[in-house]
This record gives C-alpha cells, structure tokens and sequence, in this order.
C-alpha cells in the first residue's frame, strides 16, 4: 500500500519534471528539471528493491553528470532560448494528448502481450520467492562471476570512450 | 513495534540530531577561534560570558539581525534555493550515521541512529555529491564575477576529490563486506592479544585512512585546500554576495559536512564507539556514545590545528595532487587489500 502511494507521488514527479523540462526557457532550470527526474527514478528503483541501483543513480547522474551539464551552462553563461514562431496551435492542442494517448494505447498491448502486466509495481510482488537481488552484495555477484566478461568488455569500451575525448579536446601545439 | 511507536520514536530521534548536530556546530565555531587565537599567542573571543561561552549565540543573533541584500541582477529561486541546498544535504547525511549500539527505554528496543539502510554509505555519498550544486548555483546564481569563478573553482575540487575519497573506502568495504555503517563498525569489534583493536586502521588500512582524511579536508574546502574561500587571496568566495542568514546556512552547512566526515572517519577507521564498558547500566549504555564522541572531537580538533598550522595548496597543486597522487594510490590500496584477502 504504501509502495503504492510513494510510486504514483513520485511517478507524478517524474513527469512534471521531464514536462518542466521541456517547458522552461531557461537551460539551467531545464538542467535542474532533469535532476529532479533523475532523484524521482532513483526513488522508484528504489521501492522496486534495486537499492544499489537507486544509490548508483544518484551518485553517477544527479551527482556528476548533471553537474557536468550545469557546468557548461554556467560557462557558456547561455541565455533564455529562442522560440521559433511557426508550429500551428491546433497541432500542439490536438497532437500533445493524442501522442500520449497513442503511445499508452501502445505500451498497453505490448504488456498485454508480452504478459509484463502481471508483474505488479509494490516491491513484495517482485521479492517473492527469489531472494533479494538488488542490494549491493547480489549485484557484484552478478557483475563479477555471472557476467565478467561483458562486464570486462564494456569498460574497456567505455575507457576507450573516454580516450577517444581525451584526444578530441586535446588542442594541437 | 508498532507504527506509530515507530514514528513518535523516529521524530524524536530526529529533533535530537539536529539539535545535538546545529550546537556541535555553532561551538566549533567558538573552539576553533579559541585554538587558532592560543597557538597564534592570542586570547580569542573572551567578551561575551567567561572564556566567550555565549559568542556562539551572540553571532547567531548578529546573523539573523543584518540586513539581508539581494544583488538586483541575481537569479532570485536559485539564489534562495542554493544556501537550502547546502544545508539540507550537510543535515540529511546525518541520517544514517549511527552513534552507537541499541539502547532499551522501557520496552522501546532502538538503535542509536536515525536509520539502518544497507546501503547506508551510498546514501552518504550520494548525498554529498549532490551538495555540490549549492555551491554551484550560488555562484552562477548570484551574477557575480567573484562568486562564478570561486564556485566553479569550488565544485571542480569537490568533484575531483569524490573520487580519490570514494576509492580510498573500497578498502575498508572488502574487509567488512557491508555498506552498512553499523555493520561496518560491528566487523570491528574485538582485539588481538587483549590490548590492540582490531580497528580497520590496523587491519592495513593506514594508507586509505590518509587519503581519506586529505580528500575530507578538499571534500569540505578546509585548509590546506580551502581555495573556494582563500580570504586572503579571493574576494570571500562562491557566498561572496551572500548575507544574513543565507550567509549562516553555507556557513553551517560547512561545519555540519566537517562532522559528518569525522563521524565517517571515526565509524570506517577507528572502530566507531569500540571502548571499555563498565559501571552500571545507565553508564553501560552511555559510555559507547561518549567514546564516539571523543574520536569525533580528536577529528574535529585535528582540523582546527591543521588549519593553524598549514599554509594553503595553489589551485594547479590541489588538482595535481588529486589526480596524480592520491587517486593512483587509492587504486593501489584497493588492489593490494584484495589481494590480501583473496590470498588469505
């Protein structure tokens, strides 16, 4: 019951703030838009018990991506965006609802098929039967013995990202 | 235990955190004057009552008195939301910072903590690092030159020193094999040979509890890394068009995070509130707690004495030293602890 209540208080976050997002002028309330999404989905993977998840979000997206995204906005000091005049109005009052409509007609027959409706949102659904899978010791079981080679695989891959940018950013002497 | 007996319980615990947690603070205030003024032959604050006991109260009404000013061309949400920011993340830490073992009031069986996550480190962490957008966006947000530079100069040091702080508790993580902080301190327990703890310290963690204490020291812009508000140097800082009592929330949000980074020395290095126990039951259950205190306050104390004794880092040091010091040899202590305990 209670999981149920903090989903849809923090669901209604979610939204409002990737629909803020959307709607402020300013980017640095966008940025701060998208920090609230972040938290409220660390809250959710949090009551579906993927506490490490939730504290990984946290840490990684709200705490060091965002900044990096508030970072540049400082630094370019980027100014209220222009809105572009065109755009019918008719198109925006009919099209919005109809997108949401439309796509949750979607999702809805996608679940249906694919029997994923009858996994409930509560955490205890979930836990049943199995034993705790989202705290910290079973996700490093997981990443270290079940899956070490993909695990391997994609650092690997993300240090070579991360060289590849080094290299980029690197100004020609 | 019932719910509601869960929450009147929670409550309390709460109010006497923060209680506990804003008077600790507001009297480092006054023991770090007294220290710094002794060791530099001076008296310190001494008008206000004897030894200036009630200077803490006279600033905190001096602070709540001045005038408060907005610069006209702030961003004025973000200029109100980042002291909020600064302070809210520096209390909420406290949460899941146990300070000793389960105590009985009547049938009421409690641990000495807000609450027991599994996760409880994590959190800690998480929190922090969202406390670096009150430093962010008071910078940005009050349009000023000084502020910008000097916040974004803040953030970057917060931000490289995370890591180095981050990786230097992996240590102590493979040996208690918990994020519980209550775990953690219960992996401790114990001596060898009746007389030496056996505290994380002495399991071979010397080295990551050096990296620690020096990423602590950046994490909270203290000297010798307090380059966001070298005062002689910078114009204040990223508050420098702060007053009143948003000046006071950064200022206690500083403390604040000074003690919860002691609170974490003592519980991940020094066994927590490990400690003889004696006399009768009232004592029993209160000792523990007083041990905790006291490695607290060594910390706090070492802090203070650093900052009379250390001249400052040059912004190109501090980041150097960060990354080219004290990350790689935090990495060298994780791999080296699981060596150990993979052979063992």
């Amino acid at each position: 019951m209670l999981h149920l209540v903090l989903f849809f208080i923090f669901a209604a976050v979610c939204v409002g703030g990737a629909v803020n997002l959307l709607a402020q002028k300013h980017p640095i309330n966008s940025a701060l838009s998208l920090i609230v999404v972040m938290g409220s989905l660390a809250v959710i993977y949090l009551l579906l018990g993927a506490e490490f998840v939730a504290a990984v979000q946290i840490i990684v997206y709200a705490g060091a991506v965002m900044v990096l995204f508030v970072f540049v906005i400082m630094l370019l000091n980027a100014g209220v965006e222009e809105r572009t005049p065109h755009g019918s109005r008719v198109a925006m009052m009919l099209g919005v609802p109809g997108l949401i409509v439309g796509l949750g007609l979607g999702i809805w027959v996608v679940t249906r098929i694919t029997g994923l409706d009858k996994i409930g949102i509560g955490g205890p659904a979930i836990m049943n039967g199995t034993e705790a899978f989202g705290n910290p010791q079973a996700v490093g079981r997981l990443l270290f013995r079940d899956y070490l080679l993909p695990f391997e695989v994609t650092s690997v891959l993300i240090l070579i990202a991360i060289m590849g940018a080094v290299v980029l950013a690197r100004r020609e002497e | 235990m019932g719910i509601g007996t869960f929450i009147v319980v929670s409550i309390i615990k709460i109010l006497i955190a923060i209680l506990v947690l804003l008077t600790a603070v507001a009297y480092t205030t006054l023991l770090e004057r007294k220290v710094v003024a002794h060791m530099q032959n001076r008296w310190g604050p001494s008008r206000v009552g004897p030894f200036g006991i009630w200077q803490p109260l006279a600033d905190g009404l001096k602070f709540i008195f001045k005038e408060d000013l907005t610069p006209p061309y702030a961003n004025k949400p973000l200029y109100l939301l980042a002291p909020v920011i600064a302070l809210i993340t520096a209390l909420t830490s406290m949460a899941v910072i146990p300070i000793g073992p389960w105590i009985s009031v009547g049938s009421i069986h409690t641990p000495l903590q807000i609450t027991d996550v599994n996760i409880g480190l994590l959190v800690i962490l998480g929190i922090t690092s969202v406390g670096v957008y009150g430093v962010a966006l008071a910078g940005w947000s009050s349009n000023s030159k000084y502020s910008m530079l000097a916040s974004l100069r803040a953030s970057a040091q917060m931000m490289s020193y995370e890591i180095a702080l981050g990786l230097s508790l992996v240590g102590v993580l493979i040996l208690s094999g918990s994020f519980s902080l209550r775990d953690i301190v219960d992996a401790q327990a114990g001596t060898w040979l009746g007389f030496i703890p056996k505290w994380n310290l002495f399991k071979g963690q010397v080295v990551a509890f050096f990296i620690y204490i020096m990423a602590a020291y950046a994490e909270t812009n203290r000297i010798p890394f307090d380059l966001a508000e070298a005062e002689s140097e910078l114009v204040a800082g990223y508050h420098t068009e702060y007053s009143s009592m948003k000046f006071a929330m950064f200022f206690m949000a500083e403390y604040a995070n000074m003690f919860t980074v002691a609170c974490l020395a003592s519980l991940l290095f020094l066994g927590g509130w490990s400690g003889p126990v004696f006399g009768p039951p009232i004592v029993q259950s209160l000792l523990p707690v007083f041990w905790f205190a006291l490695r607290v306050f060594a910390f706090i104390f070492i802090y203070i004495w650093v900052r009379g004794t250390l001249p400052r880092f040059r912004y190109d040091q501090l980041m150097a030293f960060g990354w080219k010091f004290l990350l790689p040899l935090a990495i060298a202590n994780i791999v080296v602890t699981s060596l150990v305990v993979a052979l063992k």
